[in-house]
């Protein structure tokens, strides 16, 4: 599965604003051997590039620049995939327009 | 923990939410609001366009102080192939009225100003509060809300819950399904900022003047999507949204998809040399009157974009949530009045005063048009583009082909692609879906 590189995310990321909840990611994905479509169709679907495949071609997630939109709250939550939840009060995404 | 009782919690400070809020306070209520964002609005994405009907329902005299962008006096409808667009503009100086009707707006900035209201009425209004869990009783009525920020709950008759269209309360206490991929559309938008003065040469506009661009057509590749620009003031809001479903299914990339846009031949030119200072992106309710889900239970009521209320065919969403956040306030004002009891049973006045309203009426009439849109994606978004932009060339280049070949060819590239029992078929069901 590859992923889009052509369009640079992180370029696109970098003018918002965030407040990282270090060490409490609001989202995580269920350990897994061998990923399920669902979860392969999240490292495209996903607007901010969250997901990635690690050297064993399982599923990570990095929330630092998620914009909390639940596109993959829709797609992967009813699997059991993951678990989606909002950040803490005031962390997370931090929109100066919207 | 807070050990005060309130008449209502609103969880949301959006559209819905504010208005809900905005409604109950100024009838005296003790209205409590909790929002998640540093500020009302540091969440909040839209377009976004403001309708004025529905904010002068809450604040007759917005005009004097709210952040407005531009009053709209032009709206142009394009249908995109990838080299064209065949355009359908209505520009009308009955628009450059002392009350507009429609202005652009940002809403970080608006739903600050509004939520400056919500408290100058009286409600509190505590934000950097995510709210974590819907309090309940043995019997399963709703008594109130649980935050990561205290410790318990926080106790009210009611609460209107008004988290938007990716609420979690309402899916944690099973008072609703979470949207399924086929009923919500994944929008990504970019800032882009520009000098006022460029805007307006770009845009054919002067003053605060304002204009819409909706594009659709191939630029969704398929799939079931729409394309914006806004011209705000000192910038452009461009952005572009598809099915969940179809972005799964197709394994396009949204961000791909956005800078297609923005690189196509009628786009480019008009955000050329731009300073992008954002990027966002949001989800829509898109699947109509039969997404909707019970809007009442025993002391909750949910609105707005939770509650799926979203006019895709008209892209009107911020004023349906600010009317059934209205409307939802008033009916619990009424419920309260009387002295009885936030049941379901009374709270149903909600359901029946929505129902009278534009909001359920406009929903209802469109009520196949999601399906219809959904499943004949490919034909709407690209081959029946394609179709007219190959149809206006022919129409538009002179080459000395005879005018009856030019119709005779482009009828048969309309059946050669459709068929005839397509082609009605096609214009039936919309024309069904439609009315």
């Amino acid at each position: 599965m590859k992923v889009e590189r052509s369009v640079r995310v992180e370029d696109k990321l970098f003018c918002n604003r965030y407040l990282v909840d270090a060490g409490r990611p609001h989202i995580k994905v269920r350990a897994h051997t061998k990923p399920s479509p669902q979860l392969l169709a999240l490292l495209k679907a996903c607007p901010a590039r969250c997901y990635d495949l690690n050297d064993k071609g399982q599923v990570e997630v990095t929330v630092d620049g998620c914009m909390e939109c639940g596109t993959c709250r829709v797609i992967g939550e009813p699997t059991g995939d993951i678990e989606w939840g909002y950040p803490r009060g005031g962390y997370g995404v931090l929109f100066k327009f919207g | 923990m807070i050990e005060e009782r309130f008449d209502a919690i609103v969880v949301g400070a959006g559209m819905a939410g504010n208005a809900a809020a905005l409604t109950m306070a100024k009838k005296g209520m003790k209205v409590l609001q909790l929002e998640r964002g540093e500020y009302a609005g540091s969440k909040n994405v839209q377009g976004a366009i403001l309708y004025a009907d529905m904010l002068e329902k809450l604040i007759p005299e917005f005009r004097e102080d709210a952040p407005l962008e531009r009053h709209l006096v032009e709206q142009r409808f394009w249908i995109m192939d990838d080299r064209s667009h065949v355009g359908l503009h209505y520009r009308s100086e009955d628009f450059n009225e002392e009350r507009a009707n429609r202005y652009t707006i940002i809403r970080a900035q608006f739903d600050r100003w509004f939520s400056s209201k919500v408290r100058e009425a009286g409600a509190t209004v505590l934000c950097e509060t995510t709210v974590t869990d819907l309090a309940q009783d043995a019997y399963g009525r709703a008594i109130g809300v649980r935050t990561d920020r205290q410790d318990g709950e926080i106790h009210a008759d009611v609460v209107v819950l008004a988290e938007g269209v990716n609420g979690l309360l309402g899916t944690r206490a099973r008072l609703r399904e979470r949207p399924k991929p086929n009923k919500v559309a994944l929008a990504v938008k970019e800032m882009h900022f520009l000098p006022r003065e460029t805007i307006e040469a770009r845009f054919n506009l002067s003053g605060d003047e304002g204009v819409v661009i909706e594009a659709a057509g191939t630029i969704s590749g398929g799939m079931t999507g729409m394309g914006f620009i806004y011209a705000n003031k000192e910038c452009i809001s461009l952005g572009i949204g598809c099915l969940v479903a179809d972005f799964q299914r197709t394994g396009k990339t949204p961000y791909e998809l956005l800078d297609r846009f923005k690189r196509h031949p009628s786009v480019a030119p008009l955000i050329e040399g731009t300073e992008v200072k954002e990027y966002s992106a949001h989800l829509i309710p898109e699947g109509g009157y039969k997404a909707i889900p019970q809007l009442y239970g025993d002391g909750w009521v949910v609105v707005g974009d939770a509650a799926q209320l979203n006019n895709a065919i008209h892209r009107e969403g911020s004023n349906l949530a600010m009317t059934s956040g209205r409307i939802a306030a008033e009916a619990i004002f009424q419920v309260k009045s009387r002295r009885l009891a936030m049941t379901a049973e009374n709270l149903a006045l909600y359901k029946r005063m929505l129902d009278r309203s534009f909001v359920l009426k406009d929903m209802k009439k469109y009520k196949d048009m999601p399906r219809l849109m959904h499943t004949n994606s490919q034909n709407f978004f690209l081959t029946y583009p394609q179709l007219i932009s190959k149809a206006m060339q022919t129409y538009l280049r002179v080459d000395g082909t005879p005018k009856s070949e030019k119709q005779k060819s482009t009828l048969k590239s309309f059946v050669n692609a459709r068929s005839w029992i397509g082609l009605f078929g096609d214009a039936f069901r919309f024309a069904r879906a439609w009315r």
